[in-house]
């Protein structure tokens, strides 16, 4: 089976953020960038379709030159091939932009499956998954915990509300996890040497025939105005000393003043 | 287009889902503003009586796709039926709630109609005829401003436990229209084999107007039946940060945080919970915070809104037992 995965380079979650002067963005220089989280989770899965059936998995991002760590790291952890879709139009774009992007490289490509992170920890929009399904025409499970394959199919289980939905879904697919689902690996080190010798193929819009007007940021129909700090928490009350006195004052609180009791 | 606001309706064993009524809260004072009607689009199966329902929380419109098939959700049916009316009637702006189906549908009807899209609302203004969304990014280190763009359809994704929903008004009385269901049943390409409800979570955690969480300071999986009598006594969910997930204790259905949920309850109590980054990227929307831990240096106490800095094996009874003498007193 041939699987490919979409991964993006994003800042580490546990780096402080700065906001531009301007507020039209995020500081980039000195912030340290990794494989999004959920796509880690999003390779693992498909290396470990691959170990039990054959095939390839290829790994494909759109982004800037930079981008291409995300893919070399998924190579390291045993990726065949690497695709980077790379274009100064696609500044700008938005979901939607890149969704129709990677379904072009995925689609010239050819795949049985796509399994793509449930959401990317900087935007956390979590609409690039569903949005490539329906430019390649596929079907889709979304948010997956657990993935089995036979017979062209696909079973799903996802967590929804108060229950988890165990759904089958027709192949080839559209697949977006959770972490749950496995238990990345960590890059080995013929994998990391191999990841350095392996050519990624970087593509432009006009590569994968599409215009401006179909995903550049001209396509775009949101923009990011801008960005501001959350607001900041009021300091909040201490309480120490005896048990049954902290208990007290913080029911009184709760009640008086909060009113949530 | 049309000035009106569309709110998809989401339902939960045959009744709205409570972000149902927050969507139709919103929808009404957008909707005066841009001088439209609020339309509320209802797909299920036995649902036609839900209508009035619906009118009473703030819809003028109700249209209803009721049919067997819509029971289950299901991508492909769903979109088979929102898609044609939604392109015919042209709404404004259609919000639609962050929930799993919710998310799993949105995105993919921007894709279909190319209209754009913004999740993870958390306020939505008008400016004119601008639409601008704010919401949360980076771990809830920046909150983005975003507006949409170009002509056609807008989707906002609202994000639950924002916006407080109308207070009913029965006498409102919305006009009610069928929608058509023509669905090839061949052409649903998922088939959902079973839902298993998960037996704890009768209040989903996103849903919760109070939630109890627990950390690493729990000790063990034992000790979470603590939580689970003070989440009683209060009425509310228990959740938990990431390590007590990663140790095995609870699923991960629990987990709140940056790998986990986001909530935005009214109040917040953390039990045993250090207040590291990724756990605070899924609570710290929470109106009132209680932390409860042994370490002063604890980073949850630099957003609580009440600490208390002691042993929660010796804290959590007592609370529990304050909260059912508040709660038996009140009733009596």
């Amino acid at each position: 089976m041939n699987v490919v995965v979409c991964v993006k380079y994003v800042p580490d979650t546990e780096a402080p953020i700065r906001i531009r002067a301007d507020g039209r963005g995020i500081e980039e220089s000195g912030l340290p960038f990794k494989l999004n989280y959920y796509d880690e989770h999003a390779v693992e899965e498909a290396l470990r379709i691959k170990e039990r059936t054959g095939g390839t998995v290829t790994v494909v991002t759109v982004g800037p030159s930079t981008a291409a760590q995300a893919l070399r790291q998924g190579v390291a952890m045993g990726a065949d091939a690497a695709i980077h879709v790379e274009d100064p139009a696609l500044d700008g774009a938005d979901h939607l932009g890149v969704a129709r992007a990677l379904a072009a490289a995925i689609a010239a490509q050819g795949c049985d499956l796509v399994i793509c992170g449930k959401l990317s920890t900087d935007d956390n929009a979590s609409v690039v998954g569903p949005a490539l399904a329906e430019f390649l025409g596929f079907p889709q499970a979304t948010a997956v915990t657990k993935l089995e394959l036979s017979d062209g199919k696909a079973t799903a289980h996802r967590e929804v509300e108060g229950a988890v939905e165990i759904l089958q879904v027709v192949l080839p697919a559209v697949i977006t996890v959770e972490r749950s689902i496995n238990e990345p690996r960590y890059p080995s080190l013929p994998g990391i040497m191999r990841a350095k010798r392996t050519a990624i193929a970087v593509k432009t819009l006009g590569d994968l025939g599409l215009t401006l007007e179909e995903a550049g940021g001209v396509a775009a129909r949101t923009e990011v105005l801008g960005y501001a700090p959350p607001p900041r928490r009021q300091a909040g009350r201490i309480l120490e000393g005896e048990p049954v006195e902290m208990v007290k004052e913080l029911v009184r609180l709760l009640r008086e003043e909060a009113k949530v009791l | 287009m049309s000035r009106d606001v569309w709110v998809l309706a989401e339902y939960a064993d045959g009744r709205p889902r409570k972000i149902t009524y927050e969507l139709l809260g919103k929808a009404r004072s957008l909707a005066e503003e841009l001088g439209g009607q609020v339309v509320a689009l209802a797909l299920g199966s036995g649902i036609q009586k839900t209508s009035q329902d619906l009118g009473a929380h703030g819809a003028d419109v109700v249209r209803v796709a009721d049919d067997p098939l819509l029971g289950q959700y299901t991508t492909d049916a769903y979109l088979a039926v929102i898609e044609p009316i939604v392109a015919t009637e042209q709404p404004f702006l259609l919000l639609v709630g962050s929930t799993a189906s919710g998310r799993d549908l949105a995105p993919r009807l921007a894709a279909r109609m190319d209209a754009g899209i913004v999740t993870d609302c958390a306020a939505i203004d008008l400016d004119r005829d601008q639409v601008e969304v704010t919401r949360p990014v980076m771990t809830r280190k920046a909150l983005a401003r975003v507006a949409f763009r170009g002509e056609g359809l807008r989707i906002a994704v609202v994000l639950p436990n924002i916006f407080p929903p109308a207070a009913p008004d029965p006498s409102r009385l919305p006009e009610v229209l069928p929608v058509s269901v023509t669905v090839d049943p061949a052409t649903v390409r998922t088939q959902v084999l079973e839902v298993k409800a998960i037996a704890r979570e009768t209040l989903p955690l996103t849903e919760a107007d109070i939630i109890v969480s627990g950390g690493r300071g729990l000790r063990g999986p034992e000790n979470f039946s603590i939580l689970e009598e003070l989440a009683q006594a209060l009425g509310a969910a228990v959740g938990s940060s990431r390590p007590p997930v990663d140790s095995g204790w609870v699923p991960h259905d629990y987990e709140i945080g940056q790998t986990g949920k986001t909530v935005n309850p009214q109040l917040y109590i953390a039990c045993g919970i250090s207040g590291a980054p990724q756990h605070l990227a899924g609570m710290s929307g929470s109106r009132w915070i209680v932390a409860i831990n042994k370490d002063p240096q604890a980073p949850i106490f630099s957003i609580a809104s009440y600490g208390v800095v002691g042993d929660l094996f010796q804290v959590l009874p007592l609370l529990t037992e304050e909260v059912r003498k508040l709660r038996g007193s009140s009733r009596g």
